[in-house]
């Protein structure tokens, strides 16, 4: 019974993450050790590669946008009921509707350009995933296996635009051409320049912002509106949402277009804040780990943001590592960003029982 | 097997869960090569009693005697190794698989499947001959029709040895002739010298097929009847409960305004079926209409066409003489409660609350997008926790904090607030399902009487309950419903339990 009972906040949401954490170290550690590599020492290098210095924690900061865009994609699906996979299908299109938006407009009017890029990042993505939504609102197909399979089609269809319609003119690559010029999002080391502040050059940018300001508003639509309060009543209960006159398959459809739309701007970070061209498979699997980040994140947008960072951080400490130590592998890198996913994702639940019922013979001995 | 009288008996018995006892000492006695019938309503402790002889429970007291021996079953398996066997309500066969390979599974006996598959075609032969099957043993399952998937069940039960057959709720997936063949089965199998146990809630049935009958009420045992020394008024009588008298407490109301009037209303249920058959009947203000029956007979759809959770397939519904339900009109929830209806919804934990949402949250489920709750769509939260602070204060809910989760409350405090809730916006129409079911004893009174002033306030309300001795002692009128047909209505005036346990079976109509 005791693992039945609630954790104080807490040690639900700061203990068992870092417990998760941990254990993904402590095998990591292991794993390098075996290979003949110092583990504190890798450790070590990680943590400063990662936060070390002014250009690293722009990387961090960098590759963390991704993730928050990608996270609360999963998140926002998840809260109605709603296991949206196809994250990294929605990025892969939104990114199609960014470069879309960018020519159509970016040439004449920089600035319009760049307006239409994002609206065409979250267009794009949000109709990538209604097609799924739809599927299942209407036809009972299940969102998982139509996310997952769109994903496939979402990434055909992008390597088919990049060697047809959108292919650079002359180009060898599966690319399109660089964006207008002027289209791009400024840099944080820029602004912070306008400042007066001097910082290095890093490719951070204020899509990192506008993926903040995005975490705001999905914490304000779930938990202060009516909309979110009935989208939240939907994921945990069909019937009581019928009850409350709710229409299931309505909010399926919109909840799931949010979700594609969420995934669909983790483009400007990519695209237009840092590669200004649209490339083949530029998501990278972050759609994906947008799974991990959200349920590391336990759904709640601040537990999202720095689940994206910590995530950041091994992708650029990682990277870093990797550089250091000769024996230390691009491979070796992806373990243990796999190993983090694996205990803090999907086996996020490995520490809660044992957990509940330590906590809760101390309560009851400090009671008696 | 040796011959002792009883197959199976169970010495008080008992299982708990949390602070309800779902068993209560339970002495069960089967006698050998007999028919022994089980009723009782849902939630009278059948399954838990079936769960404990097939090892699935583990009994908190009491054991468990066969063939003279006492056993406390540790698994399934440890029960089949004494002879029973068990055919559940929800089939467990392997649907892809043949009806063979079904048979065999777990059974096999040797590694090579082809081995396994020849011995028990000779095995089950000589079964089958001398219990009158005839099954395709190389027909995929899912291709059977349910009363034969049923059969797969049986003869895999008696290929494992079994002496005792327990048969839960069999007929629930049957049509009419498949339960005739069952029953055609099931005496053959006594012919043959099995004992079964035949788990139900339809008193027809029993009386059609068992020699001896327990009656199950509340977790106990409440009778034992030989099923020729009894009949089907007695049990209904018997399963429903103990007269309590009542006294009226009520002002007789001279104006008869109709403010809910169903006309020939049909609807299907979840599965397709026709559950709801031309149903007609009218609500009055100032009167309180319950609605009788064995749970499962049409209640439950009549709510939901009433409330708006279902869509009618024939006939209408109105409301204040507004359509609100026909084949081609449907009205949304919201807009009903706008209209003055109010619902306290019969299973409350999957309908009438979100049992992970907290009390407050709760509290304006249905009604979030009145303009108390949400301005422009921004929720007003501070009003919210006001209004919910307010229900609790009004009903007396405890502990007395809004923001905990509504499921860390008691039955009874749920439903207070739920109720709170429901009759916060002075509906002129409350439908109420199991006004107190799951709700503790303190509580029942309050609930009533609350329903007995908005009645004597001159609101219509509905209320189906599955316990009698609640609709006797709060109705006006009492419509009793069996296999979705509308038995009758009767004047409170002139019901007892033993006309509407009549009418619950089916057995004798009235006209309204």
């Amino acid at each position: 019974m005791a693992a039945a009972r609630k954790l104080p906040f807490w040690a639900d949401n700061i203990l068992l993450p870092a417990l998760n954490l941990l254990a993904a170290f402590v095998v990591s550690g292991i794993v390098i050790w075996a290979l003949g590599d110092n583990p504190f020492q890798a450790l070590s290098l990680l943590v400063q590669g990662a936060f070390g210095y002014q250009e690293a924690i722009g990387y961090t900061l960098y590759y963390a946008t991704n993730f928050i865009f990608t996270g609360l994609a999963v998140s926002i699906a998840y809260h109605a009921g709603l296991f949206n996979i196809g994250g990294e299908g929605q990025a892969m299109v939104g990114g199609v509707g960014l470069t879309l938006g960018v020519f159509a407009f970016g040439p004449h009017a920089p600035l319009l350009g760049v307006f239409a890029g994002i609206v065409g990042a979250a267009l794009f993505g949000a109709i990538w995933a209604f097609i799924p939504a739809w599927l299942q609102a209407r036809r009972g197909a299940h969102i998982v296996i139509t996310t997952i399979m769109f994903n496939f089609i979402a990434s055909a269809l992008l390597a088919y635009l990049l060697v047809g319609p959108l292919h650079r003119p002359g180009g060898q690559m599966p690319e399109s051409a660089d964006f207008p010029a002027g289209t791009a999002l400024i840099h944080i080391h820029d602004l912070l320049g306008m400042m007066g502040i001097s910082y290095d050059n890093n490719p951070m940018n204020i899509s990192f912002l506008i993926a903040l300001l995005c975490a705001w508003g999905m914490g304000f639509l779930l938990w202060r509106t009516r909309f979110g309060y009935e989208l939240r009543v939907v994921g945990k209960s069909a019937g009581a949402a019928r009850f409350a006159g709710v229409s299931v398959s309505r909010m399926t459809i919109i909840a799931m277009m949010i979700s594609g739309a969420l995934a669909g701007l983790m483009g400007l970070n990519e695209l237009l804040g840092e590669q200004h061209r649209l490339l083949a498979n530029f998501t990278l699997g972050y759609g994906f780990v947008g799974i991990a980040v959200a349920f590391m994140g336990r759904n709640k947008p601040l537990g999202i943001i720095l689940a994206a960072i910590l995530f950041g951080a091994l992708y650029q400490g990682g990277t870093e590592v990797a550089f250091d130590i000769p024996n230390f592998s691009r491979d070796a890198v992806v373990m243990v960003q796999g190993l983090v996913i694996l205990f803090a994702g999907a086996m996020e639940h490995l520490f809660r029982d044992p957990i509940s019922l330590l906590f809760w013979r101390f309560a009851e001995r400090k009671a008696a | 097997m040796s011959n002792p009288e009883f197959a199976i008996e169970t010495r008080a018995l008992t299982k708990r869960f949390g602070d309800v006892v779902a068993n209560d000492s339970v002495c069960l006695k089967v006698r050998a090569g007999t028919v022994h019938g089980i009723v009782g309503e849902n939630g009278a402790g059948k399954s838990t009693l079936l769960k404990m002889l097939f090892g699935f429970y583990q009994p908190d007291e009491g054991e468990v005697v066969v063939d003279r021996t006492a056993h406390t079953f540790a698994d399934p398996s440890a029960a089949m190794k004494t002879g029973i066997g068990m055919v559940h309500q929800h089939f467990m066969l392997v649907e892809p698989f043949t009806v063979l390979d079904n048979i065999i599974l777990g059974a096999e006996g040797s590694a090579k499947l082809e081995d396994a598959r020849a011995t028990a075609r000779g095995a089950l032969a000589a079964l089958e001959r001398q219990f009158g099957f005839n099954l395709p043993l190389d027909t995929v399952v899912e291709e059977l029709p349910v009363g034969v998937k049923q059969r797969v069940e049986i003869l895999k039960a008696l290929y494992r040895g079994a002496e005792i057959l327990v048969l839960d709720e069999p007929t629930a997936v049957l049509t009419p002739q498949e339960s005739e063949q069952l029953f055609a089965l099931v005496r053959q199998l006594r012919a043959e010298g099995k004992t079964v146990l035949f788990v139900t809630h339809k008193l027809h049935e029993i009386m059609a097929v068992t020699d001896d009958v327990t009656v199950m009420r509340a977790g106990k045992i409440v009778a034992e009847r030989k099923t020729a020394e009894t009949s089907t008024g007695e049990l209904a009588e018997l399963m429903v409960g103990a007269k309590v008298a009542r006294e009226k407490t009520r002002e007789a109301h001279g104006e008869r305004v109709i403010r809910l009037s169903l006309k020939n209303v049909s609807a299907n249920n979840d599965q397709g079926v026709r559950a709801l058959k031309a149903v007609s009947l009218d609500v009055h203000d100032g009167e309180v209409l319950g609605v009788a029956g064995v749970a499962g007979n049409g209640q439950t759809e009549l709510m939901e066409v009433i409330t708006g959770l279902r869509q009618v397939a024939a006939g209408s519904v109105e409301f204040d003489n507004v359509v609100i339900a026909s084949p081609d009109v449907a009205t949304n929830p919201i807009t009903l409660r706008r209209m003055g209806m109010a619902h306290v919804a019969e299973d409350r934990l999957k309908t009438g609350v979100v049992e992970s949402f907290s009390a407050e949250d709760n509290a304006m489920l249905g009604y979030q997008r009145e303009p108390d709750f949400s301005h422009r769509g921004i929720l007003k939260l501070k009003a919210l926790a006001e209004t919910a602070k307010r229900y609790f204060e009004s009903q007396d809910v405890r502990p007395r904090n809004p923001k905990l989760a509504i499921s860390s409350f008691s039955g009874g405090n749920q439903q207070k607030l739920v109720i709170a809730r429901e009759i916060a916006r002075d509906p002129q129409l409350m439908i109420i399902g199991q006004p107190t079911r799951g709700v503790d004893i303190g509580a029942v009174t309050k609930i009533h009487d609350q329903i007995t002033e908005l009645r004597n306030a001159g609101k219509a309300l509905l209320v189906v309950s599955a316990d009698l001795d609640e609709l006797l002692a709060i109705s006006d009128r009492i419509a009793v419903m069996c296999e979705g047909e509308l038995v009758g209505i009767v004047a409170v005036e002139d019901a007892d339990e033993k006309t509407l346990g009549l009418m619950m079976a089916g057995e004798k109509r009235r006209a309204s």
